[in-house]
């Protein structure tokens, strides 16, 4: 699953406000230090965009917020550990880390 | 040369008209923040350049943004909002215990004489503070008890059908220690210390939905409005009835008088005359649009109790809008002008203390919030 090198390129595609929030492309690349888990990435999202804390995740107890899902090589990663390792597809940058709003409202 | 500009937020963005002194032509400049809601913004008076602005989201939580350029150019700030300590628990709609927990600002309120203190009231019922410009704040916690001395009853308050919520936020000019907040559905509260102690100021208040009509908090204050120039004065829109203090809260007495219902959300005070006040009167609590669809501000310019219809240039039939407690506001040029927004996205501006109405503009998303700053 993870990988070994000290560091990882993990792509992230934000959902629309957030990229707007960021300003933002719809995809950022970034630098995160093994082992790469959800926390890991979006410890660097937000060290990278600091206007993007407490949009994902709580600010003080780091839980989701309830709108938001992570999906990551055509699977639901949202109620696995934020501690988990990521695969090694993510971490290799072959495939995108998708941080999904929920499609809702009005 | 002087001239208004009117900072409205809405359900899906923020927008700004800008006008002349004369107030007859308008520029709409916007949307801001496409597609959040806007609650609230609103400028400094010390330096009108400022501007703060509270941007939510259902999904993405809460982020403020500050302009210094005069909202053209926005930047977003600090949005963490922590509970002091503890943060306890309050009643739940079903009368059980229910953690405080953070889910937006409703109302920011700039410092009268520093451009980089700001006020936030907030959802869970909290009073927020920042002396950097929006970068980080702390909560007042005296407001919840957390203060010694004082006897706010914090873990009763209970939501109204809108969440808990500070939603007003006064600050007494002559008196850097005194500050008015009113909360749904707890009631209206003073401190007299900079906020390190707070008294509940709701008697008179009648509360029939209460089981005790005439408690110290629970009631229903849908908002506050206060003159600059008589800081003792304060008049409220509670959920039903329109009150009236002479005493800085300390007592209310009623000034419905003959408004032909006394629910609704908005009420201002007009610039320059003390005595005069604005209301939009709602059909009721189970029915929130206009009596008989017509769109109709009350002013009275006595302080209450004799109030007359203002129509002229408002829909006079097929309009079932309201118009939300923080939605109206004033200017402060010669001829007052007065503002209002409403849920169906129109905001109507007079510029002639309310004798005539036209929309400034007729199509936004519904809006939650109209200021004004009056530029000279």
């Amino acid at each position: 699953m993870s990988t070994d090198s000290p560091a990882s390129m993990v792509r992230v595609i934000l959902p629309y406000h957030l990229r707007t929030l960021s300003g933002t492309g719809p995809e950022v690349t970034l630098e995160v230090a093994a082992p790469v888990s959800v926390r890991q990435v979006l410890d660097a999202l937000e060290s990278r965009y600091p206007m993007l804390r407490g949009t994902i995740r709580d600010q003080v107890t780091l839980v989701r917020r309830p709108f938001l899902r992570v999906f990551a090589c055509e699977q639901d990663l949202s109620h696995d550990s934020p501690e988990a390792p990521l695969p090694d597809s993510i971490t290799s940058g072959k495939e995108p880390l998708l941080i999904l709003g929920a499609i809702a409202g009005g | 040369m002087s001239g208004v500009r009117v900072l409205v937020g809405t359900r899906k963005g923020a927008f700004i008209l800008t006008s002349d002194g004369k107030r007859s032509n308008w520029q709409i400049s916007g949307p801001f923040f496409a597609g959040w809601e806007i609650y609230h913004l609103k400028g400094s008076p010390a330096d009108p350049n400022r501007i703060y602005a509270s941007q939510t989201s259902g999904w993405f939580g809460q982020v403020i943004q500050r302009s210094d350029d005069g909202g053209q150019t926005w930047a977003p700030v600090g949005n963490k909002f922590a509970y002091d300590g503890t943060p306890g628990t309050h009643q739940w709609y079903d009368g059980t215990p229910h953690p405080w927990e953070f889910k937006r600002v409703w109302h920011l309120e700039p410092s009268l004489a520093d451009p980089d203190t700001v006020y936030a009231g907030v959802e869970d019922a909290a009073l927020f503070r920042s002396s950097d410009a929006g970068a980080t704040w702390a909560e007042i916690s005296g407001l919840r008890g957390h203060g010694a001395g004082t006897d706010t009853l914090a873990p009763q308050w209970q939501p109204g059908a809108g969440g808990m919520c500070l939603h007003t936020i006064l600050l007494d000019p002559t008196n850097p220690a005194r500050m008015y907040i009113a909360i749904s559905a707890a009631g209206a509260f003073r401190t007299d210390d900079g906020g390190c102690n707070w008294m509940p100021i709701n008697k008179g208040l009648v509360s029939n939905f209460m089981p005790n009509p005439t408690a110290v908090v629970g009631h229903c204050v849908h908002h506050v409005a206060m003159h600059p120039s008589r800081p003792d004065v304060l008049f409220m829109q509670k959920h039903w009835d329109v009150m009236r203090s002479d005493d800085a809260g300390d007592s209310w007495r009623e000034v419905s008088g003959n408004l032909p219902t006394d629910f609704g959300f908005a009420i201002d005070v007009h610039a320059h005359e003390p005595e005069t006040l604005y209301v939009v009167p709602i059909k009721s609590d189970s029915e929130h649009f206009p009596l008989d669809g017509k769109l109709r501000v009350y002013r009275s310019r006595s302080g209450g109790n004799e109030w007359e219809p203002l129509a002229n240039g408002l829909p006079e039939k097929d309009c079932y809008v309201n118009v939300l407690r923080d939605a109206m506001a004033v200017d402060t040029l010669d001829d007052c002008g007065i503002y209002f927004g409403t849920t169906g996205g129109q905001v109507y501006g007079s510029a002639d203390s309310g004798d005539s109405w036209a929309p400034i503009v007729r199509d936004l998303p519904a809006v939650l919030s109209v200021e004004v700053q009056t530029l000279k």
